[in-house]
């Protein structure tokens, strides 16, 4: 645990929600039971209005804050914007977040039991749409006793969660906080998250992804497409920032193993990652972010789309953000323009592209706790 | 509020839907919103300004004017205001033509390049005047395109534009029946409320021809 322990919500411990009501889902198949790990932070009020969901990327979980044990080395993925005090004020909001199902965190995803089979789902778990984890988002909220959200917050995929929920249950939050995101893929981000497929399910040991069955595992794999990610996470400027021309070991190789530093930090990451993150997992993910497109079910015209929407939106955007440029999140809002909608929009300027939205970058951080601010002020009033 | 903010107040309808191009920290949004019960949306470039906005419960956008405006649609908001940016924009005749095919009505204010102290500095300094509302050197300022009254009335006709009222203020923003004699003389800051007859729906009753400014 870090020794700065003022700003932290220290130890927390995850818990699991289990919901036997069978969820349909997007794809046509059904979920006949599940369960859901999160965490959360601070309290829930007695009229229960101040809670604040967090909805993860990509490759993220529940654990958003705070560390699990005090030999924790790194706290929760979002602990620079959650804690007494910061932008998401746990003196203030009960926040709430979870792993969202498919993930490989500890709620139901493929690497879980399959009580058909008695076997894992490995592949054979359905793949998962955005607004089937927000279905699975507003059961839980039932659970904890939330009737509406002060705001649902996402950075990236959980943006687009955000935007979801402001779609499907407009009444049970009072802001979307829209990060960093997209109202849907591009050609050339569903081109990037087919390259990582490929590399997965090409690695011999992927086994058509019953590899735990095998004993095996396509870590080769995993590490590639999180090597390709992470380049789509930074912007060229900030890698050059941060490895230049530098070499590992100061001099030239003239072989095929690793000569400049960012070779070395994209391996480490791949690495890292592939050693803690279930390729099913990873493939269900990207999926989820390729058919996301809300407009699709209203002509292809997103302000109509948006136009049940009553939350009052946020949209922050970060100059070199490549992956979802800021032009992704002008789409978001000129629609809610058009349709009439409560919208704030800032592009914020900072060198870490797609991944600025992690960071405690004060504008940004300044931006977000001053729209719930507004917004507990607000409900205070009425 | 300040004088200019609420002469503007005072033209805008209750109930109406603004556009407040660049629009600070939201201070006029924020009172009509209060006092018209106006919905309105502020646009700015200013990321401390915008960050304002949203602790005031203002919803802004960021956006550059002189580009950003092509995404809204036409008649989309009742009145667009700009208020001290016109003088601002790479091409204020582009500006004023948006602001009236994205609303039915527009205000604009800027300072009049005509005022008569203005004209005395260049005049007996020889130098591009510079004042409290003018406190930029030539070769440092935002104010890129400079009008007078009359230079804007005539852009007006122009674009066929119509003036359905106007009046001028003096630096501390007060409206005085003595500058309103001359408005292009007198006046330090310049107010109009335009719109475009022809392009909306409901044309409204009072034809008024633009005023001829004197001096």
């Amino acid at each position: 645990m870090a020794t700065d322990g003022t700003h932290s919500v220290g130890i927390v411990t995850p818990k699991v929600e289990r919901f036997d009501e069978p969820l349909p889902l997007r794809s046509g198949r059904t979920l006949d039971s599940y369960e859901l790990i999160y965490e959360t932070y601070g309290t829930l009020n007695a009229d229960a209005s101040n809670a604040v969901l967090i909805c993860h990327a990509l490759s993220g979980h529940h654990h958003a804050a705070g560390y699990h044990s005090e030999d924790d080395t790194k706290p929760g993925w979002w602990d620079a914007c959650i804690g007494p005090g910061k932008a998401l004020d746990t003196n203030r909001y009960f926040v709430v977040s979870l792993n969202n199902l498919g993930g490989c965190h500890g709620s139901t995803g493929p690497q879980s039991i399959n009580p058909d089979t008695g076997r894992r789902w490995g592949p054979d778990f359905p793949v998962m749409a955005v607004r089937d984890w927000v279905k699975s988002q507003a059961r839980l909220a039932d659970r904890l006793g939330i009737e509406r959200w002060l705001a649902v917050v996402g950075g990236s995929l959980g943006g687009m969660q955000a935007l979801r929920w402001s779609i499907d249950y407009p009444e049970r939050l009072g802001g979307a906080a829209v990060i960093a995101s997209a109202p849907k893929l591009t050609a050339q981000n569903i081109a990037f998250n087919e390259v990582a497929r490929q590399a997965i399910i090409n690695d011999p040991g992927f086994h058509q992804g019953h590899y735990a069955d095998h004993d095996a595992y396509p870590k080769q794999g995993l590490m590639l497409a999180r090597m390709l990610g992470h380049i789509t996470y930074l912007s060229d400027a900030g890698m050059r920032d941060k490895f230049g021309r530098d070499l590992k070991t100061g001099t030239l190789s003239f072989d095929y193993d690793v000569d400049f530093q960012v070779e070395s930090y994209l391996r480490y990451q791949g690495e890292h990652f592939s050693s803690n993150f279930d390729a099913n997992t990873y493939l269900l993910m990207t999926k989820a972010l390729d058919y996301f497109d809300p407009a699709a079910d209203h002509g292809h015209d997103l302000a109509r789309c948006l136009a049940q929407a009553a939350a009052r939106f946020l949209v922050v955007s970060f100059s070199t953000d490549w992956r979802f440029a800021p032009e992704r999140s002008e789409e978001i809002v000129n629609a809610l323009i058009h349709a009439g909608k409560d919208v704030s929009y800032l592009q914020i300027d900072a060198p870490q592209g797609h991944d600025a939205f992690l960071f405690p970058i004060k504008p940004y951080v300044r931006a977000l706790s001053g729209f719930l601010e507004r917004l507990w002020q607000e409900r205070e009033a009425g | 509020m300040r004088a200019d903010l609420q002469i503007i107040a005072d033209w805008i309808p209750v109930g109406s839907r603004i556009l407040d191009l660049g629009c600070g920290d939201g201070t006029l949004l924020s009172w009509l919103r209060e006092h018209k019960q106006v919905s309105g949306l502020g646009v700015e470039i200013d990321q401390d300004s915008i960050i304002r906005c949203i602790e005031n419960g203002v919803p802004v956008v960021q956006k550059n004017l002189d580009t950003g405006l092509k995404n809204f649609r036409d008649k989309s908001f009742d009145v667009v205001i700009m208020s001290q940016s016109l003088q601002q924009m790479k091409a204020p005749h582009k500006t004023l033509d948006e602001m009236l095919r994205i609303g039915r009505e527009a205000i604009v204010t800027f300072p009049n390049f005509g005022y008569w102290n203005t004209r005395r500095y260049l005049f007996f300094l020889g130098r591009m005047p510079m004042s409290k509302i003018l406190p930029y050197s030539w070769f440092d300022t935002p104010n890129i395109h400079l009008c007078t009254c009359r230079d804007f009335e005539r852009l007006c006709r122009d674009q066929k534009a119509r003036i359905r009222q106007n009046t001028v203020l003096d630096s501390q923003h007060q409206s005085r029946r003595i500058i309103r004699w001359l408005p292009n003389l007198l006046g330090e800051i310049a107010i109009y409320h335009v719109d475009k007859p022809g392009t909306d729906a409901t044309p409204s009753a009072a034809a008024n021809t633009a005023p001829e400014a004197t001096a």
